[in-house]
């Protein structure tokens, strides 16, 4: 218990910044909402007109951005983006950060377990994800109730949206901690957790244009895509088994890695 | 008995080596000394007293268990000085004491408060305010503060001005008193004769020698000096005199033996100075090479 209370105070800064983007993302781009609905027939002219390519990479061909939940589809793309990130940190700097800063012989000079280490980290990791994810769901749907103006949505389809932010935010910390520990040492986060959000955010945004390779259904971002969800009223089953499956199998690899881990020294 | 077993201990990594066949024991009570030139592999057998690194194969065993199997259970009554110690930055000294002391099944305040006014340490400051003299403190205070029955401690002293190190070694002297088994890594000759009872040398991750501190005494060379017009090398030339060696009006020689006999013969001598001083680690080390 005293580790996972002084990892989640190590994270507190960084969940209060976190929160407060999604936050600001979501009102900030509901707000444009009402201009966009209003003029509807202008907007999906101009849509008509655009790339398909460019349509594609933001998911808005089948995207109808005249209604609540289309609309809401395209900006929350921006919040997943964020959400991956901030996922990847936490993966990434879980244990890395404590042996770059040479805090790992403090804590492992302690009498305690690996497991117990790893599963405090862990947990300390899943409350700062959670709060997020909580945030995420408020300002969803306040945002949406305060510029919706009287247009109706279905909210269930909203519901699965957002419910498939826990499962999103998990493939991203996972397969970042296991990434790290395949690592001897991890020198920076930061470049390592872009590459890994901005890198499959890219594959789901042009995978589909590089032919019959579906690469894209490697990413979360597909797995979990709006538009997805808003056409067919749920999520791809079996890509979100396929995302299951590399969090469990992450995890598990963290563990044994981790236990088998050298921890090197400063010199 | 023996506290600290180590039976064939080996570690390397990758294709570099860190330690190759390391056996030793270290009985309760002792101050064991461990002495070596950087990069001979102390710190590397410390992290595996810890359970830090894995070893690539044989054992070392405290209080009879396995360091790898046991290590939580083990480190319960094992305090650790490193070298170089880090903290975690932001937090304040008592913070980070108070963590520390959270790991232990014993309360801690009292010895905290006792330490920390011992070593003159402030506890309300930040960890990253602090000077690298004043981290080392805080490493002393977060080593002992739960009264170890171990105390592994690598280099200790280093960042330690004088007056510091000599309250940190009665320190040390007063845990042994009071029980503890300390085993001291160093690379100053000096600091581990000033206190140990036994020593094992190690050089290129090898044990060489390991033997009572009184014997290593009374074999030890010194490292002699002799300046003066006219001195003549071959005067020296004696039994237990070796590398015997003139330049520029001195003389320069290890000696080995009845310190008495070299007085004599110096006194025989107008000399313009005289420099008697122990030997570095590297000049002991050819000795054992040869």
């Amino acid at each position: 218990m005293n580790i996972y209370k002084h990892e989640l105070k190590m994270l507190s800064g960084s969940i209060f910044t976190w929160s407060i983007s999604i936050a600001a993302i979501l009102l900030i781009f509901m707000a444009l909402f009402p201009a966009m609905a209003a003029d509807a027939e202008l907007l999906n002219q101009v849509m008509a007109k655009m790339p398909k390519e460019l349509l594609t990479a933001f998911g808005m061909t089948d995207m109808n951005m005249a209604t609540v939940l289309g609309f809401f589809g395209f900006l929350f793309i921006f919040c997943q983006l964020c959400l991956a990130i901030q996922a990847s940190n936490y993966g990434f700097g879980l244990v890395s950060l404590e042996e770059r800063d040479m805090t790992a012989d403090f804590l492992l000079a302690k009498p305690v377990s690996r497991f117990k280490i790893m599963t405090s980290k862990v947990l300390a990791g899943l409350t700062a994800l959670l709060i997020t994810n909580l945030t995420a769901w408020v300002f969803s749907f306040l945002s949406i109730e305060l510029f919706r103006g009287g247009r109706s949505y279905d909210s269930s389809i909203l519901v699965t949206i957002l419910s498939g932010v826990i499962l999103f935010q998990l493939f991203f910390f996972t397969v970042g901690l296991v990434v790290s520990l395949m690592m001897r040492k991890v020198r920076n986060v930061t470049p390592l957790s872009m590459a890994l959000s901005f890198g499959m955010y890219v594959l789901s945004a042009f995978g589909g244009l590089v032919g019959d390779v579906k690469l894209e259904n490697i990413t979360p971002f597909k797995h979990f895509e709006s538009a997805y969800v808003i056409n067919n009223g749920h999520f791809n089953t079996s890509l979100v088994m396929l995302s299951a499956v590399v969090i469990i199998i992450s995890v598990i690899g963290s563990y044994i890695l981790y236990a088998r881990r050298n921890i090197l020294s400063a010199v | 008995m023996s506290i600290i077993e180590v039976n064939h201990l080996t570690k390397y990594y990758g294709k570099a080596r860190g330690i190759e066949d390391v056996s030793f024991n270290v009985e309760e009570g002792e101050i064991f000394g461990f002495i070596g030139p950087n990069g001979a592999g102390k710190s590397t057998t410390i992290r595996l007293f810890l359970g830090l690194i894995h070893p690539t194969s044989g054992e070392a065993k405290i209080f009879g268990k396995d360091c790898i199997q046991a290590g939580p259970e083990i480190r319960q009554d094992i305090g650790y000085l490193p070298s170089e110690v880090f903290y975690y930055e932001r937090m304040k000294v008592h913070d980070l004491l108070k963590y520390s002391a959270s790991f232990y099944k014993k309360d801690c305040s009292e010895r905290i408060r006792k330490l920390s006014d011992l070593m003159e340490l402030d506890l309300k400051r930040r960890i990253d305010d602090l000077s690298y003299g004043n981290r080392k403190k805080v490493g002393i205070v977060q080593g002992l503060l739960h009264s170890p029955k171990v105390l592994l401690l690598d280099e200790p002293t280093s960042g330690l001005d004088p007056l510091m190190q000599q309250k940190f070694f009665n320190l040390v002297r007063e845990e042994n008193k009071n029980g503890a088994t300390v085993f001291f890594s160093s690379h100053i000759l000096g600091e581990v004769q000033k206190l140990c009872s036994r020593v094992a040398i190690i050089k290129e991750g090898a044990i060489i020698n390991v033997q009572d501190i009184k014997t290593l005494q009374s074999e030890n060379y010194k490292k002699i000096r002799v300046d003066g017009e006219g001195i003549q090398e071959k005067l020296f030339d004696v039994e237990g005199v070796t590398k015997l060696t003139r330049e520029n009006g001195s003389v320069t020689f290890f000696f080995r033996g009845d310190i008495n006999q070299i007085v004599r013969l110096i006194s025989t001598q107008k000399v313009s100075d005289v420099i008697i001083e122990e030997p570095t680690l590297e000049e002991i080390f050819i000795h054992y090479y040869e």
